[in-house]
């Protein structure tokens, strides 16, 4: 019988983190952004149908990078989590709190079990409040530990970097619009600094909108609904008239 | 691991577990308990006594569909609530009219709500409106036993399908049993009388505000000689709740928009108390 290598805890652990990190790193990043009237999730993905951002409940949407099969599990999981809790409860008593304590918790013991590997995914779980301070925004590593973030979050492989880029230039108060370029402007610079172009049709854009009429305040902006909102300076506004206007940008009540 | 993973605090292995998009199938495997056709009844004598919601009528119109209905549930000859709401939007394009057990009635609807936006949620889209009424077929089905000791819910559906662009109507028996009816429908203790007074009023070419007046029209005939619904209430303020499906989505006419269209008939039918004629021939 062959005796197995000892290998230190503080090692083991280090070994998953990295193999987590590197998995995550090879995603594309996605950004988070407070503006006045909610949190918009933008995204490059090249995909229609494969979505990083989704909504999870009423007030709560769901934005991951990595591994798409272990993100859309957790997915899944964190929309029956809500379901079942507002059914069993009220709709007012499904939080984003509770829904990043349940992912931390999940992540956490399947980061630290060795029967498992760890997932390679990043998440962010938001919130959007009745006023900007009340919005919450929670970004979960592939460890398990829980960072409340204010203001913008970038979660997938450049993450530090855009999240320096946008913490020097994010503000309060945002209109969707000025958010929205700074959001492109933050994915569009590559690692070495230079910067490259993203077209339209490239990249996924949702927001949370607070003064949405519905009770489900998620909302995908697609079509020329956000090359207007790229192109125009006038700050678009994503009430339920342009709904009207647009009803091929939006169909149903915040789903695709 | 896995028989401790509900002290680590994390998702259990059901959430987890791909597969089924439907909520219900979810609660079978997880919780079937809470489920409300899983609830084992005792054997009892007798009826029992429990609030009743009456009627609900629909009416289509070129470009969607009316669902509307009275604000009375019973008990016995007692009138248990004058101010009930039996008409809820189910999601975006489609809305569903309860009559039977409020009780029942009113759970049945909150999980078929939640059962059409979890699939949305976890599809990325919409059931079609074939599916969701199937959907609702099963939910009444389940609820057969309920029914037997005479606690039965019998819903009307009504939506507008986007792919066929027009408003459609489906009833149901208490066995689950689905038609799909074309013009104008009624369910409840009142659904005799106001299909009588669809019949003579109902014509293909309705616009909305007439689809809205004739579904008002149909409830107040209903009152008129059913005991157990409701007529507008001036005194109270209380009038039917009307809702149009349209492909601008749902909407529920306002009280102010519902009370004018009310009190209008009432009107009228100081003059004529029997309604609008119809011609003989």
């Amino acid at each position: 019988m062959s005796t197995p290598f000892y290998v230190s805890p503080q090692q083991a652990m280090a070994d998953r983190a990295e193999y987590a990190r590197k998995g995550i790193a090879r995603g594309r990043s996605l950004v988070v952004l407070q503006f006045a009237d909610g949190i918009v999730f933008v995204g490059e993905n090249p995909s229609r149908a494969l979505h990083k951002f989704s909504e999870i409940y009423d007030r709560i949407g769901f934005a991951a990078a990595g591994k798409y099969n272990e993100y859309e599990n957790l997915r899944i999981g964190g929309v029956r989590y809500a379901d079942l809790r507002g059914y069993t409860y009220d709709r007012d008593d499904v939080t984003a709190r509770g829904l990043a304590n349940v992912y931390a918790q999940t992540l956490g013991t399947i980061f630290s079990s060795q029967a498992e590997k760890p997932y390679e995914v990043e998440l962010v779980v938001a919130e959007v409040g009745a006023t900007a301070d009340a919005d919450q925004i929670y970004r979960l590593p592939h460890d398990g530990s829980i960072v409340d973030e204010h203001g913008s979050v970038a979660v997938g492989g450049n993450a530090e970097q855009i999240s320096t880029f946008l913490d020097q230039r994010h503000r309060d108060g945002m209109s969707l619009a000025e958010a929205l370029k700074l959001a492109v402007q933050s994915l569009s610079r590559d690692t070495n600094g230079t910067e490259r172009e993203i077209p339209a049709e490239r990249l996924e854009v949702a927001v949370l909108d607070r003064t949405r009429p519905q009770q489900r305040k998620f909302k995908r902006i697609v079509g020329r609904q956000l090359a207007r909102l790229l192109e125009g300076g006038a700050s678009a506004p994503t009430d339920a008239a342009s709904d009207n206007e647009e009803p091929e940008a939006e169909s149903g009540s915040g789903q695709e | 691991m896995e028989a401790n993973t509900r002290s680590t605090g994390r998702l259990p292995a059901a959430f987890l577990t791909p597969g089924s998009s439907s909520f219900m199938d979810f609660l079978s495997e997880h919780q079937p308990e809470i489920l409300p056709g899983n609830r084992q009844l005792p054997a009892t004598q007798g009826v029992i006594e429990a609030p009743h919601g009456t009627t609900i009528v629909a009416v289509t119109f070129p470009g969607g569909v009316v669902l509307a209905g009275d604000r009375r549930a019973t008990m016995g000859n007692v009138i248990a609530q004058r101010d009930i709401e039996k008409v809820f939007p189910a999601d975006e394009y489609s809305a569903v009219g309860i009559a039977g057990t409020a009780g029942l009635a009113v759970e049945m609807v909150k999980l078929f709500q939640l059962e059409l936006e979890h699939f949305e949620k976890v599809e990325g889209a919409t059931l079609s409106l074939e599916g969701k009424a199937n959907r609702l077929s099963t939910m009444i089905r389940s609820n057969l036993a309920m029914a037997m000791q005479g606690l039965a819910v019998v819903p009307l559906f009504a939506g507008y399908d986007v792919d066929r662009e027009k408003g459609r109507i489906f009833s149901y028996d208490v066995t689950g049993g689905r038609s799909e009816e074309h013009g104008f429908a009624a369910t409840g203790s009142g659904s005799v009388f106001a299909r009588g007074a669809m019949k003579k009023l109902y014509r293909g070419d309705l616009t909305e505000e007439q689809a809205t007046t004739l579904v008002i029209q149909a409830l107040y005939d209903a009152a008129d000689d059913d005991s157990a619904t409701g007529g507008p209430d001036v005194a109270r303020r209380i009038y039917p709740i009307v809702t149009v499906i349209s492909d601008e989505g749902f909407r529920r006419l306002t009280d102010d928009e519902s009370s004018e269209i009310a009190r209008s008939i009432l009107e009228r039918r100081l003059e004529q108390p029997d309604g609008p004629r119809a011609s003989l021939l």
